[in-house]
């Protein structure tokens, strides 16, 4: 969970992201992308197969270095910051990969308890204890000494996400949580993701074109188009579908209306 | 997330009344940072009951749970009472959550008996001969399938890998060759100048190139660098499921992927270990001419009266041979591999270990039929 406070939390954006260009090898993908995600938000980052949502996530998080703009997490520049300056923010924050991206050769306990080891002076026992806590809060209870390739794909996310809640960190990144999963385990995962805001206070930053997903969980979004190579469209995807007047952002949240 | 300047650092604040020990939690507890243990706060009291409750404004993670997880267990070893009431209901929520995780949590038992290890080891031996002979059953089946229609086979990829296993493979070869040719000259020449026996060098140098170490050294180098390939390359293609593809395509993988690769290895293994016999000759003949000034001609003329075609034929028989071994070694440890990254890395790693023990052993048993045969 992100640090709870009792009587109240602190304010501003948890994420601002400012005039941000991505690209690889020279060739622009994303460019002037800018929008904050404020705390405790469910934020989703849409659009189609190849307008970018990948790219710019992987940039957000360091994968990849912006050629221009700034990301700020907390309030603190993480483009901005030295080596030991992002380390200390990468606590801040976890990602959820697209296929769980769990080291094979680790249990899910193992898995869970690493970043822990790395990150923190606790005893093995009291790593164990958490590990197995943050396991059981996605359901895998019991599966704790199961190796990956032990595991159906719904429950290496489900791990998956247990590791990037390890640190309770502010804000986590879901890349593509839904993809090659059936509609009730891709509910039960949204379900998962709404409980996690709802009882840690964590911000959610949900990459996805999933309309189930987007509908039901989405706070905010904002929808990235390859020919504008940016943001198209920024709000509520209901308001969205409703009261847009860009065609592109219409078509593509209509195939998701009931 | 470091804690905020403003919000100090997790702390806890007793207060004792009698038999009873008020615990208030404050600052700011986070996972990452240090905290206070249970036993510090405790120190010397043993309180009957212990009320535990947070100050306005802490902030909190899992660093917090664990302490009064702690407290907790405590109170339930010593039979004190624990107030949780004052707890906000999330926490008490998460408590009792992680109180259900310890309690449930059983470690799963991956230990077998010895009797049991023995026996799925001695099945392993038996699934694993099996796996073989199925293999080069089926390579068998798929090159008569081919000779019969031979228009199904796939040069292009059996001509990329003959540049892969072969012209690729020319400077490590080279560099190797040259130096067996070098070490081979100055351990003979040891011997050979306490008899006056120089020039025979020469012989010594020629006839262990083209006999043995031209393709031997060539075999190890392509065992190490092109079966651990195809073993890495095939076992990332099964987790990939471009097997199953393949299978489902009603296309024999063994056809399609492992017989271009076999042919490739078989062509260019002869043909690298002359290129090796010659390099190790001339790595020799430098260190002769060098060490026991004896001239090129000399060299190369004494070495003809005793290298002739058949001890070269016998080299190359043999480097065929190795290529297929090393060849079958890492396609077969491939398409064994399992369907994940540490698979694909133990598949390497056996087909380098199959290759040199098979190598090893069907260079024994050229040595004896060699023999046998008068070559």
């Amino acid at each position: 969970m992100s640090l709870m406070t009792q009587g109240g939390d602190g304010a501003g954006p948890a994420i601002e992201v400012a005039g941000l260009e991505c690209g690889y090898d020279g060739k622009v993908v994303l460019k002037d992308v800018s929008f904050t995600v404020a705390r405790q938000e469910i934020f989703f980052v849409i659009g189609g197969s190849g307008c970018g949502k990948s790219t710019l996530l992987r940039h957000l998080v360091g994968l990849h270095t912006p050629t221009r703009g700034t990301v700020q997490f907390l309030g603190r520049s993480f483009t901005d910051a030295d080596a030991a300056g992002r380390r200390e923010m990468l606590k801040t924050f976890g990602l959820l990969y697209q296929g769980g991206a769990l080291w094979t050769s680790l249990t899910l306990r193992q898995n869970v308890a690493l970043p822990l080891e790395e990150y923190t002076t606790l005893s093995r026992r009291e790593i164990e204890e958490i590990a197995t806590l943050k396991l059981a809060q996605v359901g895998l209870l019991g599966f704790e000494d199961y190796y990956p390739a032990e595991i159906s794909g719904g429950m290496k996310k489900r791990a998956g996400l247990a590791r990037a809640l390890a640190l309770d960190p502010d804000i986590v990144f879901f890349d593509e949580p839904s993809a090659g999963l059936d509609p009730i385990t891709s509910r039960k995962l949204d379900e998962l993701v709404k409980h996690i805001r709802d009882t840690f206070g964590t911000t959610c930053v949900v990459v996805s074109h999933e309309l189930a997903s987007i509908f039901e969980l989405a706070d905010r979004a904002i929808m990235l188009d390859r020919s504008e190579q940016g943001i198209i469209a920024e709000g509520r995807p209901r308001e969205l579908l409703e009261r847009s007047r860009d065609p592109r952002v219409r078509e593509f949240l209509s195939r998701g209306e009931k | 997330m470091s804690a905020r300047p403003e919000i100090p650092p997790a702390t806890a604040r007793t207060e004792a009344s009698g038999n009873r020990l008020t615990v208030i939690l404050d600052g700011a507890w986070r996972i990452t940072e240090a905290r206070p243990t249970w036993p510090e706060i405790l120190g010397s009291t043993r309180p009957e009951r212990v009320q535990l409750r947070l100050a306005d404004g802490v902030r909190w993670d899992s660093s917090l749970l664990l302490f009064l997880f702690a407290a907790q267990q405590w109170c339930r070893e010593q039979g004190s009472y624990c107030d949780l009431d004052a707890l906000p209901a999330k926490v008490r929520e998460l408590l009792a959550e992680l109180d259900r995780s310890h309690e449930s949590s059983v470690p799963f038992d991956r230990t077998e008996s010895f009797l049991t290890s023995v026996g799925v080891a001695t099945e392993n031996v038996a699934v694993q001969a099996r796996g073989i002979f199925d293999f080069i059953g089926e390579c068998v089946l798929s090159t008569v399938r081919l000779v019969r229609s031979p228009r199904k086979f796939r040069w292009g990829d059996c001509l990329n890998e003959m540049q892969q296993c072969g012209a690729m493979a020319l400077p490590i070869v080279s560099l190797i060759s040259f130096l067996v040719g070098v070490t081979l000259a100055y351990t003979g020449a040891i011997v050979l100048r306490q008899f006056g026996g120089d020039i025979y060098i020469a012989d010594i140098i020629g006839l262990s190139m083209v006999r043995e170490m031209g393709a031997v050294m060539t075999a190890v180098v392509l065992a190490g660098r092109t079966g651990a390939a195809f073993a890495a390359h095939l076992g990332n293609m099964k987790a990939n499921e471009e097997i199953d593809a393949l299978e489902t395509l009603g296309i024999p993988p063994v056809q399609f992927l492992v017989l271009p690769r076999l042919l490739a290895l078989c062509v260019m293994m002869p043909l690298l270990t002359l290129y090796a016999n010659a390099l190790g000759i001339l790595g020799g003949g430098v260190v002769a001419y060098g060490l026991l000034s004896i001239p090129a001609a000399a060299y190369w003329i004494e070495m003809q009266t005793i290298v002739d075609a058949s001890d070269i034929a016998s080299g190359l028989i043999k480097a065929g041979a190795f290529g297929l071994i090393v060849g079958l070694a890492g396609c077969l440890r491939g398409l064994q591999a399992e369907r994940s990254a540490a698979g694909v890395g133990r598949a390497a790693t056996s087909a380098v270990v199959t290759a040199l023990l098979m190598l090893v052993i069907a260079d024994a048993l050229f040595a004896v039929a060699f023999n046998k045969l008068g070559i």
